[in-house]
């Protein structure tokens, strides 16, 4: 017994552990959603998340522990980003004939996201910090928590509003734009991607290229369009 | 698939620099896509470099959220008695966010004829 416990203190001093835990979650998430039948509420980032979460609790391991392992896959997010040149590139043409869907697409977004988002918490009397924390919730998180700390909000708050804007985007998008009768893939990729940035991405290429081509100039446009709009926002709601 | 590793990490880090030095409000990683992008599309051999390593990473993109999720795990505390505000906040603005881009994306598509292929 002690040695399983030191053996135990020895592996989890570093980052082993947990990148293969961080690995496991994501193919047992994976095959959950498979094995649903793609239902988009067994996210394979909703499932992996909980039982990351779970584990650490028994574990009683703190994040900064975990993050020693997952930062291999959290780093990817970086060169996966520009990676997205890729299908973009791919999709060139059609981008090109549909520009102005495009640019009003990412104004009724935008707009919406933070309009909608702060007017719903201001009726339930949410304080500025917090408010200011959710207006630039859209964008994906670097963009959004530069923001957010420009306007007096919260950089850790702004991380949690973001994680979640993108997680809700992820499950809701196909049903909710099935019952719309949108069967445009560009209009449906551009939409989530605007909306939820990189998780609504990700989910995006789960169901289509195009798609997901579209998702990922959406959230690189909602980058620069809620850096504008988000501080200009936020005063009406003060 | 080294080659186009670093080709992602070089694009990556000239669009840091470029988003710091000119106080750009957008993130190094999207400067870094732009700038992949004019580059495949100058070159078709770094195009089908970049081809199988893009695809793989792009096919497990979820993956990469994963560490972050779990971060917000811990904080989910912290929202305390604002819980169910955000809650609504977050859900509404979403659903209504996606419902807006793309029946404004369709919407004007089917106006300016701008329809796929």
């Amino acid at each position: 017994m002690t040695s399983l416990a030191d053996f135990w203190s020895y592996l989890s001093e570093g980052p082993l552990v947990w990148l293969t835990a961080t690995l496991l979650a994501y193919a047992i998430g994976d095959a959950c959603f498979r094995g649903s039948g793609r239902v988009p509420l067994v996210n394979p980032v909703l499932v992996a998340v909980a039982l990351l979460a779970g584990l650490l609790f028994v574990t009683r391991t703190d994040y900064p522990t975990y993050f020693e392992g997952a930062k291999f896959v959290h780093f990817l997010l970086g060169p996966a980003t520009v990676a997205l040149a890729l299908p973009l590139y791919d999709n060139l043409g059609r981008l090109r004939r549909a520009l102005l869907p495009v640019l009003a697409a990412l104004l009724a977004g935008s707009l919406t996201a933070a309009l909608s988002a702060l007017a719903i918490a201001r009726a339930f009397g949410v304080g500025d910090t917090l408010l200011a924390s959710l207006a630039p919730k859209s964008a994906t998180a670097p963009v959004a928590i530069g923001i957010a700390e420009r306007i007096g909000g919260s950089p850790t708050l702004t991380a949690v509003l973001v994680i979640l804007t993108g997680i809700t985007g992820a499950v809701v998008a196909t049903p909710l734009l099935n019952l719309l009768r949108i069967r445009d893939w560009r209009a449906r990729g551009f939409a989530l991607g605007v909306a939820s940035h990189g998780i609504g991405t990700a989910r995006a290429f789960q169901v289509n290229r195009t798609a997901g081509a579209f998702a990922g100039l959406g959230m690189a446009m909602n980058a620069l369009a809620t850096a504008i709009l988000a501080p200009a926002i936020l005063p009406l709601f003060l | 698939m080294v080659h186009a590793f670093l080709a992602l990490l070089i694009c990556q880090l000239a669009g840091e620099a470029l988003t710091r030095a000119a106080g750009l409000p957008v993130p190094g990683p999207v400067a870094g896509m732009l700038l992949m992008l004019a580059l495949i599309r100058l070159s078709a051999r770094m195009r089908d470099l970049l081809r199988p390593v893009a695809e793989t990473i792009l096919a497990h993109l979820s993956l990469l959220f994963v560490p972050a999720g779990v971060g917000v795990m811990g904080h989910m505390t912290t929202l305390g008695s604002q819980t169910m505000a955000i809650a609504a906040a977050i859900v509404g603005s979403t659903v209504l966010a996606i419902a807006a881009g793309a029946l404004t994306f369709v919407l004007v598509a089917r106006l300016t004829g701008s329809g796929d292929d």
